[in-house]
């Protein structure tokens, strides 16, 4: 009986200094944000790592989406004749949360994990102890950069997304479906808001935040040479793309 | 406040440090005049890593007191704390040196940080840096490109970049060849002669320790088992230090620290 209350115990134990370590590392790099040296070579190469080098697997994911939407939304319209209007599902369900969320879950795998690994190797080689001991604070010259780039790219990441899940679909409506080209575009811009696409661009960001932060964290505390770094690495997938997707759900209802 | 040539470079006072229930240093007191070169020697696991840690506030104690140049590391604001770490040249076990980077960014990286050389500058003492540690004709590479004892070199380098006034080697020599063990340490001795630092290394190398210290401290249980000049240490009369001076296993040795 002990026993099982004390496991139970060290998993609240756990889950706490876990969302401890998160914050602290959040609130640590907003503070080192505006501290001078400002690294412009290191936040351009990030931005570069977590942006430019996205933009296929973003596109690869969204064009797919796009196109199984419109497949799935044409063959259900069907039954009640709107299919004019899967142009409208498709641009509002992308723009409003697949292309933000789908963008954030890729950007986890790819990018959170990144970081934590390469964090969690520089922990065990001691190059954190050592930026620290040449009188460099670790969460300025590593975290910083890293957290930045990510709020900037993920929402460029989404643009991108929705533009690319766009014409997925209407590759598929007039090129299987054999739609009008002209009636379909104008359906999809004839409910589309502005707000549709930036409440999407405002999430992208917030999960910019969740999922670097998450990397860097678990990157930031490995401990347990190379086994640790891969223990790490697959926890920042799974807790990142988890936060997402919980965080989702609040956003949706704040932003709606 | 000032370190006259009386004070000491470092103080450490009463220093304890537990990780959990694990007593790894219990009271250690140790004193470092300017220009010395103190080794501190221990076996595996005997806390000298954890107590070079201290020295840079890598690691706060849990009680007791670390005054390096005057100042309280236990009592200094986080900014103090910084800027007295710009006075300070760690080398690290195998290096540390930031693989994403080449030999010449990662002298250069501190240099870069802290001043403001301008970029000849700053290739004029990177160069300076490598000739004193012996090295040439290896600032293109990576670091993966590079032998452990060459490693260990860069990591000098860098260490020196800024021409610090406390040096703090960790296991200089671990891993190393006897030939590259030796390099080694005329390499430190140089570094102390032209430097005039204040140095502090920890190691279980005896040879290495007879060769650059001043003075030798050894570390047993987490606390200072003897603190002597080399001459005098080897003439001390304790089984377990003898031991380890001939690298036999002492005979009340328990296996948990072995």
């Amino acid at each position: 009986m002990i026993g099982w209350l004390d496991r139970f115990g060290q998993v609240f134990i756990n889950a706490f200094e876990e969302l401890g370590r998160f914050f602290y590392i959040m609130a640590q790099s907003l503070e080192w944000t505006l501290r001078r040296p400002f690294d412009f070579r290191e936040w351009l190469r990030q931005m570069v790592r977590v942006g430019w080098d996205t933009i296929p697997v973003v596109f690869l994911t969204c064009m797919f989406t796009g196109m199984v939407l419109a497949l799935q939304t044409f063959r259900g319209f069907e039954r009640f004749h709107a299919e004019g209007f899967v142009g409208s599902v498709v641009a509002l369900s992308l723009t409003r949360e697949l292309a933000p969320v789908l963008t954030g879950l890729m950007a986890a795998g790819r990018v959170g994990s990144a970081m934590a690994a390469e964090l969690g190797s520089m922990r065990v080689s001691e190059q954190i102890d050592a930026l620290y001991a040449m009188a460099t604070e670790p969460v300025h010259f590593l975290v910083v950069p890293r957290v930045g780039a990510s709020i900037l790219m993920l929402p460029l990441l989404t643009l991108w997304g929705d533009a690319v899940g766009i014409l997925g679909g209407w590759l598929v409506a007039v090129g299987l479906f054999r739609a009008n080209s002209f009636l379909y575009m104008d359906r999809t811009f004839q409910f589309l808001e502005v707000n549709d696409v930036t409440s999407g661009l405002i999430k992208a960001a917030v999960f910019g935040l969740i999922l670097s932060v998450t990397g860097c964290s678990k990157g930031f505390y490995t401990t347990g040479g190379a086994e640790g770094v891969g223990r790490s690495t697959t926890t920042a997938v799974v807790l990142g793309s988890l936060y997402i997707l919980i965080s989702d759900f609040f956003l949706t209802k704040i932003l709606f | 406040m000032a370190a006259t040539a009386t004070e000491p470079k470092i103080s450490v006072i009463g220093l304890v440090k537990s990780f959990g229930d694990k007593h790894v240093l219990r009271g250690i007191d140790l004193e470092v005049m300017p220009g010395e070169s103190v080794v501190v020697v221990g076996g595996s696991g005997a806390g000298k890593t954890v107590f070079l840690k201290h020295l840079i506030g890598l690691l706060q104690p849990d009680e007791g007191h670390v005054v390096v140049a005057g100042v309280d590391l236990t009592l200094a604001s986080p900014k103090v704390a910084l800027d007295l770490r710009k006075r300070f040249g760690m080398s690290f076990q195998e290096g540390a040196l930031f693989d994403s980077m080449t030999v010449f960014d990662n002298i250069a990286f501190p240099i870069r940080r802290h001043t403001t050389a301008i970029p000849a500058e700053v290739t004029e003492r990177v160069h300076e840096c490598l000739h004193l540690v012996r090295l040439a004709d290896v600032e293109d590479k990576y670091p993966a490109e590079l032998s452990g004892g060459m490693r260990r070199r860069v990591g000098f380098a860098r260490a020196i970049a800024l021409e610090p006034e406390i040096l703090l080697f960790d296991e200089p020599t671990t891993g190393l060849d006897p030939v590259n063990t030796a390099a080694i340490a005329r390499v430190i001795n140089q570094l102390r002669g032209e430097l005039n630092v204040t140095a502090v290394t920890i190691t279980h190398d005896m040879a290495l320790a007879f060769h650059i210290a001043d003075r030798i401290a050894m570390i047993r249980n987490g606390t200072i088992l003897a603190l002597a000049e080399p001459a005098a240490f080897k003439e001390i009369d304790d089984s377990y230090v003898q031991a380890f001076l001939h690298g036999e296993v002492p005979e009340e040795e328990g296996e948990e620290t072995l």
